[in-house]
């Protein structure tokens, strides 16, 4: 299945990032180049919008993880917006729950910054 | 335990979606499991197969990965098997905990953890030919599941053809 990535910059100082599909071993390289994209252009609070994911394997949590290390290392932050069980099931099992910021919508994510 | 797939596939990644497909579906067809569990079994699987992809291609040469799924009337197993140079599962290094700001510096080897707590039970045979790992999940066949036994589906590709 295709990787759907699409940028929302409607919302400054936030970036968001629609991602819409599989995120696998296959599709997980598209997903950090447009994460080290978004940072190369001096994107800091980036918010990546898994609602549309169906699938998420470890590959993908470990971009996931690189991009919050790179946006924390010039000081910004990657938050994430997530309600389906199965997907929150991976950050949970790997403990990344409390590492990640996980919005239930793209408005809170982005009104609330204190964290 | 009967055989009821067999799957031989090139080492490439862009197949494992191929393999979840058909594993979850024939699964859930055939085995009384709740969706979520199903869910399960396609990121294990699909962890599985990304490993041994891995290793295949680190022992070089054209190497292909064997899924098999074996069913039984309280269990079902899968197994993924590799032709790389085997490996100690005892030698993953541990995460530190996530409190840690160390733990950051983990992007991968998260497969293996998952994939022990989405199946009943996880077991590596790491021989000098190659890994096999076998996934175990609890459960009966389904009420609706059909009268066939024996091999059902056998899939082969090769990228030569």
């Amino acid at each position: 299945m295709e990787l759907g990535l699409e940028v929302d910059d409607s919302r400054p100082p936030y970036t968001v990032l629609v991602v819409k599909g599989e995120i696998d071993v296959y599709s997980a390289p598209r997903l950090r180049e447009k994460l080290v994209e978004l940072v190369t252009q001096g994107q800091r609070q980036i918010v990546a919008d898994l609602e549309g994911v169906d699938f998420l394997d470890s590959t993908g949590l470990g971009v996931l993880v690189g991009g919050l290390k790179r946006l924390r290392s010039h000081n910004g932050d990657l938050s994430l917006v997530c309600t389906q069980a199965r997907i929150l099931k991976v950050f949970e099992i790997t403990g990344l729950t409390s590492v990640f910021r996980i919005a239930a919508t793209v408005d809170e994510a982005t009104t609330s910054s204190t964290s | 335990m009967e055989l009821s797939l067999r799957m031989t596939l090139p080492s490439s990644e862009g197949y494992i979606a191929i393999v979840r497909l058909v594993v979850a579906s024939l699964a859930a067809s055939r085995r009384n499991l709740a969706a979520e569990r199903i869910d399960d079994l396609k990121l294990a699987v699909s962890e599985a197969c990304t490993n041994a992809i891995e290793a295949n291609r680190a022992a070089g040469g054209s190497r292909v990965v064997e899924i098999t799924l074996w069913e039984g009337a309280e269990r079902m197993e899968v197994c993924i098997t590799d032709s790389g140079s085997g490996f100690d599962p005892a030698d993953l290094p541990e995460h530190p905990p996530v409190t840690d700001p160390e733990r950051l510096n983990f992007e991968r080897g998260l497969g293996i953890p998952l994939m022990r707590s989405l199946v009943d039970e996880l077991r590596f045979d790491p021989t000098p030919e190659g890994t096999s790992v076998w996934m175990t999940l609890f459960g009966g066949p389904a009420g609706d599941a059909g009268d066939e036994t024996g091999e059902i589906i056998r899939v082969v590709t090769s990228e030569d053809t």
